[in-house]
This record gives C-alpha cells, structure tokens and sequence, in this order.
C-alpha cells in the first residue's frame, strides 16, 4: 500500500489513534484511546451503549475534531488533514443517512455526483450498486417505503459509490431481522474480500465475533481489552470451571476446594459449584483434592467462556443489553 | 493512490475544493431538494394555502378598513403580502436543513471530499425555487382580484429579482435558527418570533405613519420596510434608488453576520 508511506503511521496500519480525547462538556467521551487497524482487516470496535464507539468513528470520520491525541487514517491526520481522509473513507452511521424523500436511484446518484461522476457515469455506478445489493426492484421507489433491511442495504451502496479503501460501519445492524443482519454481514465480507478495510462498532459480540479479525474493547472512553476474538474469550474471564458433586450436602466443601487451588471466588447455583480458571494446572489440582476429601462426582466439565461472558467480565455489564433507546451519541 | 499522497501534511493542509467544483456541487444539492418536490408534489400544494388565503382574507377583511378602496390597498398590499410569502419560505431553509441534521443525512455529506459550505449553499439555491412559486402564486390571486403593476411586467419582474435576492440573504437567518433549533418544530417556532415582528412592523399591510414612535424607528431601518418600500417603486412606481441601496446593503450585512455565525453553529454542532 503507497499510502504506508505518508510515514505518520506504522507499516500495514491504515488507520492508527493515539491518546485520542474527546470531551462534550463535563463529559468525557474518548478518554485517551490507542488503536491500529491494519490495512484490509476488519476491527470490531466493542462496547456498550456511551462506551464511546460512535464519537470514534465520528472523530475518524472528519465529522468532529478530538480535544486531544492524534488521529491518523492511511497516514493522513483527520484533524489537519480532514479533505484527504475524506477522499478515501466511506461511511454509514447509525441510522441509515440516506434520504427518505428520494428514490433509490436518486441517493446513489446524488453521491456519485457530488464525489465529479458525470450524469451518465453516476447512474451507471448507481445502477450496479442497486444490482449488488439486490435493490433493482425498489430502485425507483421513495426510500421511505423501504423496509429496515433495504434501508440499510442502500446505505452501505450509497456509502461505497467512491470506492472507498476503508469503510466505517457504526451499528451496520442494529435493529434488523437476524435475516437481514446475515444478508448485511455477507454484503460487508464481500468487501472486506476486494480489499476494502473495515472499522466496524456494534454491541452484538456475535456480529464481531462473525466479521472482524481483532477486537478492541471500550467502555468509558477507555481500551479495556484487545485481540482475535480467540484471543479474548482465551485471556479474558478464561475458563469456567463447573464441578457438581453427587451429595447436594457437599457443595459448599466443593465451593471451598475450588475457590483454595483457583484462588477466585467459587459460585453455587443450586447443586452447581462454578469457578473462574486462568490456569491448566487448576483442573488436575481440583481433582486431586476432590478424590482425597472423598467427594463423588457427578459432574465435572471446564469449558471456553463465551465472548459474552468475556463481555460480561469486561464491562460488567451484559453485552446484548438492548437499550437501543439511549441513543449513544457519545 | 499517486505521489499526491505522499507529500508532506503541512503542504497538504492547504488543499481545499476549488470555487467552481463547489459550485457543481450546490447545484448537485440543489438538485435533490428539487428532486424532494418532484417526488412530493403535494408539498408545493401546502406551500400555496398560506400566500392564497393570506391575499384573500387581507384583501376583504382589512382592505377598505385600511385604505378606504379595496382595489388601492389591493396596489399597496399585494407586493407586502409576496414579501411576507418571501420570509416565511425562508424558515424551510432551516426546517429541511433541521432535519438533515437530525437524520444524519448531513453526516454523509460532511464525510464526503466536498465543499464545506455546499450543503448550505445548495439549500438555499434550492429553496429559490419555492419562493418564485410564491411569488407566482401572489401575483395570480393578486391579477385576479385586480392588482395591476403600476409600471407594467418589467418593474413587477425587478421587484421579483430584489425579493429573491433579498430572500437568498435572509436565508442564512433561517439557516442559523436552523441550525441552533433541537428539532424542526423548534425552527418554525423561533423563525416565527424573528419573521412577525419584522414583516409586520414595516408597512407590509398597513402605512407605518399611523405607528408610535418605537415602531416607526423600527419601521424605517428594518430590511423588510426597506425592501417593501424598493420592490413597490419597483412594481407601482414611486422612489426606488434610496431604498434599493438599503436594501442591498442590508442583504450584504445578513450575508456577512450571519454566514459565518451559521457555519460556526453548524461546527459545533454534534
């Protein structure tokens, strides 16, 4: 990639934020964020609602100027620079910004005009686009009548009319029928496939877990974890460790076994005792210790913790929390 | 990607969309909100209830109070009631580009490589068509009922030009609420505070001599009572050069204040 060579950022990295702050008021948005997406991935961007995700790809978007750290996107710093990241990002934001007023066809069009497309070059690109995105049917129908899928296929064409290198997504799929969100994920893959980096936010672990190569976890204006989505669920919250003893009466010294050779808090739920695990070496140590205290067991198992539960660790808080009401605006 | 690209951020920084590409571009803008009517027609059927109704109910419940002879205040009044139409097609201005915000239309065209000024631009442009309807629609009642041009078609057309001109200034009023307003209701609301008093005290429906004191001051120095005052010796004949130069100097002061005042709302707007 030519652009590496603009030298502000490291090799491979298109996009990279170092310390970025961003405050609305007494409100502390983006509270010194580090973060490099390397060219032709896809970064999920995670955290619940006001974690701050959406002033991030604002801030990268040339839409508002961080208060503090730098910002650079292929090599180009948003703040002093913002026309050239313009030249090369596309962008869809959390409710599809397309016009109601306006057909299909007129959206794209509209875009591809603004970006030098001649009359006939633009309806030319809008017309492909609308094949791609299976929306030929509805293209000369007012936006307004289309259904929340449609919306937001044509808001990722109208955002891709420049063929864009890199693609900010925020929330691609909020509020969509699981269909629409498989159709929408297979549109963005077919991106990703020609090349095209993609910095994607949602509070969906599925849909970053699905599509994006790392993850970066926010809350609170803050990274709080980062890594493959192997990676996280391996490192973070590691290991459930659940051992359910044949005697209901025995449970608590379970607990205490458990809770001595992992060296964190056991939980019971009725006859189930579960335990966090970090380390390999617990599962054999618990055994041992069970078998000479004389407890029978019914049930023994240890399995990988679900990004939700990473999730849950992480930001103590659940992930799929769906107030989509508060509209996340920092 | 060329060797463009590769240039120091410092001699970057100075690269900006040029004049002429900015001004495709408004006009590409103004083209989707004409497109939004095209779509719509309905729209340009509500925009005709308010000058119609407005001419007929001045013309017949106020006329012969105000002037004594229905058909002489019909004279005086019909290029008033266009001015009226005028300021308060301007507030669309703010509505649409309220609700562009709000929507996040306006988003993507701010992520897009344009013209920073192009999206305003390209809505007041727009938005010109709307007044000449306005205008049209004043006139035709206005013929109907018997208003006649004093100084034929020709000064009735150049007092059209001065209204729309007029109308392009004052659209960065409107932009400015526009921008500042939380929602679109909140536009017409603050739009209407700034639009009454100001047509109203200027002699648009009735003669400012009648006035007290405060009003008459506010009546003579107010860009409406200047540009009534141009456009019917424009249309009807009487002194024109006076308040013509008023008139266009008041246009320039609305561009000058509040260009820059809208742009910098529209800055820190989130």
């Amino acid at each position: 990639m030519p652009v590496a060579d603009a030298g502000a950022e490291e090799p491979g990295h298109v996009i990279s934020l170092r310390g970025l702050v961003k405050r609305f008021g007494d409100t502390v948005a983006l509270d010194g964020i580090d973060l490099d997406v390397r060219a032709g991935t896809v970064l999920g961007l995670l955290g619940p609602n006001g974690a701050g995700k959406t002033t991030t790809v604002r801030v990268l978007a040339t839409l508002i100027d961080p208060d503090g750290g730098t910002a650079t996107v292929g090599g180009h710093d948003v703040a002093t620079d913002p026309h050239r990241v313009r030249e090369m990002i596309g962008m869809t934001g959390q409710y599809a910004s397309v016009d109601d007023m306006l057909t299909g066809t007129q959206n794209l069009v509209l875009v591809a005009r603004l970006l030098g497309a001649s009359n006939a070059e633009a309806r030319e690109r809008a017309a492909e686009l609308l094949e791609r995105f299976r929306l030929t049917d509805a293209a000369g129908k007012a936006v307004k009548s289309y259904s929340g899928g449609m919306r937001r296929r044509l808001d990722l064409a109208v955002s891709l009319v420049g063929h864009p290198r890199l693609l900010f997504l925020d929330e691609p799929t909020t509020g969509l029928d699981p269909r629409s969100r498989l159709e929408l994920w297979d549109l963005i893959r077919e991106q990703v496939a020609a090349g095209v980096t993609v910095l994607l936010t949602t509070q969906y672990l599925e849909e970053a877990d699905a599509l994006a190569d790392r993850i970066v976890v926010i809350d609170h204006g803050k990274v709080i974890a980062e890594g493959t989505p192997d990676e996280l669920k391996a490192t973070v919250g590691a290991q459930r460790l659940v051992v359910r003893p044949a005697d209901a009466a025995q449970v608590d010294a379970v607990a205490e076994v458990l809770t001595e050779v992992s060296g964190s808090e056991a939980e019971t739920v009725g006859q189930e005792v579960t335990v966090t695990v970090t380390d390999s070496a617990v599962l054999p140590e618990v055994v041992a210790r069970l078998t000479k205290a004389g407890i029978e067991i019914e049930d023994l198992a240890q399995r990988r913790s679900s990004l939700d539960e990473v999730f849950l660790t992480l930001t103590g808080k659940a992930g799929d929390d769906e107030t989509t009401d508060e509209k996340d605006k920092t | 990607m060329t060797a463009a690209t590769v240039t120091a951020p410092a001699a970057s920084r100075t690269r900006k969309v040029g004049l002429i590409q900015g001004l495709g571009q408004t006009k590409t803008l103004a083209w989707r909100t004409i497109a939004r009517i095209k779509e719509n027609p309905g729209e340009l059927g509500e925009l005709a209830f308010q000058p119609i109704i407005f001419t007929l109910l001045f013309t017949y419940v106020f006329g012969a109070a105000i002037s004594g002879d229905r058909s002489a205040y019909l004279q005086f009044m019909i290029p008033g009631m266009m001015v009226m139409t005028m300021l308060s097609t301007t507030l669309q201005v703010g509505q649409g580009l309220n609700t562009d915000l709000s929507k996040g239309v306006f988003d993507r065209f701010r992520s897009l490589p344009i013209a920073r000024w192009a999206p305003l631009a390209g809505r007041i442009l727009a938005d010109q068509t709307k007044q000449i309807w306005g205008i049209v629609l004043v006139l035709l009642v206005g013929l109907i009922l018997g208003f006649r041009p004093g100084n034929g078609f020709l000064g009735f057309l150049g007092a059209a030009a001065l209204m729309l001109v007029f109308a392009a200034a004052f659209s960065w009023v409107a932009v400015l609420i526009g921008v500042t307003s939380p929602d679109a209701e909140r536009v017409q609301m603050f739009g209407m505070v700034v639009v009454l008093p100001i047509s109203f005290i200027s002699g648009v429906f009735a003669p400012t001599e009648t006035m007290p004191g405060v009003f008459r001051v506010f009546a003579d120095i107010n860009p409406v009572g200047n540009l009534l005052e141009a456009s019917r010796g424009l249309a009807n004949g009487g002194p024109v050069a006076e308040p013509l130069t008023w008139t266009l100097a008041w246009c320039a002061a609305l561009v000058i204040i509040f260009a820059p005042l809208s742009i910098r709302a529209l800055n820190k707007r989130v």
